[in-house]
C-alpha cells in the first residue's frame, strides 16, 4: 500500500481547549490508484488532505497510523517531512489564482522543486520547466514560463499548478477542489489533464472535492465524510449507485438532477451540519437522519463490512436497506 | 512592463509628484553642498554679518558672517544622512526581527513583541536625549539614537504585514513543495511586503529628519562646526526680532523636507497598493 491511515485524529488547538475535527478516519490507497474524498465544508476532508502533507495548522494534534511508502508519518522530523513534500508527495490548491505566488514568474515557482529536491541547477530546472508547461498543455510554454501568474487566466494557472506538483515525478498527488473555482469546461479539461498525467506516469491521485460526479468519473474508490468521519469507504461505482450509508443515500439524493422538472425542489438534508468539531459523541448525522435512535448519538458507530472491499460506519444498515 | 505601468500611474499621482520633486531637490542640495557651495559653510566673516540677501549673499548672513544659502545646503546633506542611516538602522534590524516574530510564532514572536511594546513605551524624543546625555552629543549619536527608535517601528510593521503575507495560500503551497521557513520567509514574504515597507521608511524618514532637528536645536544633535537645519534654528532664536529672515529660511527648509517626504510616503501608497495594481 502506497498510503495506510487507520484510526487518524486530529485535534486543533482554539481558545476553548482542542477540538476534535476529524476522527477515527481509516482508509488506505494503493500504488497509481485513485481515492476520492467527498464531504461537505467542514467534514474534515481537507484537514486529512493536510495532514498526509504534514502542513495542519499550527498547534494540531495527530494520532492513529498515518503511513506512506512504509514511513510513519506521524513520527517525522520537520526535516525529512521537506524532503518528501514537492518531492514524493505533492499537493494541488483549490484557488489557482491564490497558490501561485504573485511576484515570482510561473518558470520560476515550477523550477523551485526541482532545484531544491533535486538538485538540478537553475537553467536545467527552468529548461525543465518549459517542457513541463508543454505536457500540461501551455501553449507557447517558453513564454509562458516567464509569465507572471496575473498574465495566466484560472485554468492556465491550475494547469501551472499541476506542472509544479509534477516537477518531482512524486509517487502521491493529492488534489483539493482542484476544480472547484474554474468554469465547467476547463474543469473537465483540468480533470482529464490529471487523468492522462496519472496514467503516463503512475503516481497515485487523492482528489478532494464535494462533487459527487467529479469523484464518480476520476476515482476508483470513494471515502465519504461527514462531520470528521468516514461514514462509508469503497470502490466509487459500488458505493455510488448502492450507498450503503444514511448519509450517503442523503448525500446522493440531495444532487440536483439534468432533467429534473422546472421548478421541482431540489431534495435537502434537514437540519444543519454540526460545526466543525462539535459532532455528538457518537456518530455526527444522529440527528439528522432520518433512522437517528438514541443508540447513534451515545458511542462512535463500528466499521461494519458491507459488501466486497466496502465499510460503513452505521449501526442501523440493515434498517437504512428496508426504509431508505 | 510593470514598471512601466507605474510611472504612467506615477504621472497621474500630484502628491507622488510634488513628493518626489521636493525630495528630489533636497537630495540634490545635498549632493551639491558635497562638491560646492558658494562660501565655505563654516566659514566665519565677522565684518560681513548679518547681511540682508543680495547677489554675493543670496539668503544673507547671519550674526558670524555665514552664509546662509552655503549652511541650508550642507543642513540638507546631514538632515538627508540622518535619515538615510537612522531608517537604515531600523529598516535591517526591525524587518529581521519582524520576520523571525512572524515566521517563528509562540514565545519567540511574543517576546519580540513585548520588546517593541517596552522601546514604544519610551517617547521618541525622550529616548534619543536619554542616549546622548549617555553618549554624548553629535551627529553619529543622534542617528544610534533616531535608529533605534525606529527598530521596534519596523519589528511592528513587518510582523503584521508578514503575518497577513502568511496566511495566504502561496505559502501552504511553497510549503507543500518543500521549502523551508528561511526560504519561505526570505524569498516568498519579504518580496510581498517590500511596497508596505517602503512606504513605511518614506514616513520614519520624515520622522528622522524631523528628530534630528530637534536633538541639535536642543544642542544635542549637530555640534560646531557641522551645520545642520536644527542648529542654524536654535541660533536664530537669539536674533528672532533683529533678524527673523535667519529663522525663516531653515524652518522653510525642514517643512519642504517633511512635507516632501510624507505626499512621497501617500503617494507611494496609492501607487504601491495591490488592489489598485490588480487593476492595470
Amino acid at each position: 500500500m502506497l498510503i495506510e491511515v487507520d484510526a487518524l485524529n486530529i485535534d486543533l488547538p482554539t481558545p476553548a481547549g482542542p477540538l476534535r475535527i476529524v476522527r477515527e478516519a481509516t482508509f488506505a490507497l494503493d500504488f497509481g490508484g485513485t481515492l476520492g474524498v467527498v464531504g461537505e465544508s467542514g467534514s474534515g476532508k481537507t484537514m486529512t488532505a493536510l495532514a498526509l502533507m504534514g502542513l495542519l495548522p499550527e498547534g494540531a494534534k495527530v494520532s492513529g497510523v498515518l503511513r506512506f511508502e512504509g514511513y510513519d508519518l506521524a513520527t517525522l522530523d520537520e526535516e525529512r517531512w521537506r524532503g518528501l513534500r514537492g518531492n514524493r508527495l505533492a499537493m494541488i490548491f483549490q484557488e489557482p489564482m491564490t497558490a501561485l505566488n504573485p511576484l515570482h514568474s510561473i518558470g520560476r515557482q515550477i523550477a523551485e522543486p526541482m532545484v531544491l529536491h533535486r538538485g538540478l541547477g537553475w537553467s536545467a530546472a527552468l529548461a525543465e520547466a518549459t517542457s513541463l508547461l508543454q505536457r500540461v498543455g501551455l501553449p507557447d510554454p517558453a513564454r509562458r514560463a516567464r509569465s507572471f501568474p496575473h498574465e495566466l487566466s484560472g485554468g492556465q494557472r491550475q494547469r501551472a499548478m499541476i506542472a509544479m506538483a509534477l516537477s518531482c515525478a512524486p509517487r502521491l498527488v493529492i488534489a483539493d477542489e482542484p476544480t472547484t473555482a474554474l468554469d465547467v469546461t476547463v474543469q473537465a479539461q483540468i480533470l482529464d489533464l490529471l487523468a492522462r498525467l496519472r496514467e503516463e506516469t503512475g503516481m497515485a491521485l487523492i482528489l478532494v472535492s464535494h462533487d459527487l460526479a467529479v469523484i464518480a468519473q476520476n476515482c476508483e474508490r470513494v471515502i465519504v465524510m461527514y462531520g470528521g468521519m468516514v461514514m462509508e469507504s469503497g470502490p466509487t461505482c459500488d458505493v455510488l449507485e448502492r450507498p450503503a450509508h444514511p448519509y450517503t443515500r442523503a448525500l446522493i439524493a440531495a444532487r440536483p438532477q439534468l432533467g429534473a422538472e422546472r421548478g421541482a425542489r431540489l431534495r435537502t438534508i434537514p437540519g444543519v451540519a454540526p460545526p466543525a468539531g462539535q459532532a455528538p459523541k457518537g456518530c455526527a448525522f444522529a440527528g439528522r437522519c432520518p433512522l437517528t435512535v438514541e443508540a447513534c448519538a451515545a458511542a462512535m458507530p463500528p466499521a461494519l463490512p458491507v459488501g466486497r472491499d466496502r465499510l460503513a460506519r452505521c449501526i442501523r444498515l440493515d434498517e437504512a436497506e428496508r426504509v431508505l | 512592463m510593470k514598471d512601466q505601468s507605474f510611472f504612467k500611474r506615477a504621472r497621474n499621482n500630484p502628491s507622488f509628484l510634488c513628493g518626489a520633486s521636493l525630495v528630489g531637490l533636497i537630495i540634490l542640495a545635498a549632493a551639491l553642498s558635497s562638491v560646492w557651495t558658494p562660501y565655505p559653510p563654516a566659514a566665519i566673516d565677522i565684518p560681513h554679518k548679518l547681511l540682508a540677501p543680495s547677489p554675493a549673499h543670496w539668503l544673507g548672513t547671519d550674526q558670524l558672517g555665514h552664509d546662509v544659502a552655503s549652511q541650508l545646503l550642507a543642513g540638507a546633506r546631514v538632515s538627508i544622512l540622518v535619515g538615510v542611516i537612522a531608517v537604515g538602522i531600523g529598516v535591517v534590524f526591525g524587518v529581521a526581527l519582524g520576520l523571525v516574530a512572524a515566521s517563528a510564532k509562540g514565545l519567540v514572536e511574543d517576546a519580540i513583541m513585548r520588546l517593541s511594546d517596552f522601546a514604544f513605551a519610551f517617547p521618541a524624543l525622550l529616548l534619543a536625549i536619554m542616549l546622548t546625555a549617555i553618549f554624548g552629543p553629535g551627529v553619529v549619536n543622534a542617528i544610534i539614537a533616531i535608529g533605534i527608535f525606529n527598530v521596534p517601528v519596523f519589528a511592528k510593521v513587518t510582523r503584521a504585514a508578514a503575518n497577513g503575507v502568511l496566511a495566504r495560500e502561496y505559502i501552504l503551497a511553497a510549503r507543500a513543495a518543500g521549502k523551508g521557513p528561511v526560504a519561505i520567509a526570505l524569498e516568498h514574504v519579504l518580496p510581498n511586503i517590500a511596497s508596505t515597507l517602503i512606504v513605511q521608511a518614506t514616513i520614519q524618514f520624515a520622522i528622522a529628519v524631523l528628530a534630528e532637528v530637534a536633538l541639535s536645536y536642543l544642542g544635542l544633535g549637530a555640534q560646531p562646526p557641522v551645520v545642520s537645519w536644527g542648529r542654524m534654528l536654535s541660533e536664530a532664536q537669539r536674533l528672532m526680532f533683529q533678524a527673523p529672515r535667519l529663522a525663516v529660511f531653515p524652518g522653510l527648509a525642514v517643512i519642504l523636507a517633511v512635507l516632501g517626504l510624507n505626499l512621497l510616503g501617500d503617494g507611494l501608497r496609492d501607487l504601491l497598493d495591490p488592489r489598485l495594481r490588480a487593476r492595470r
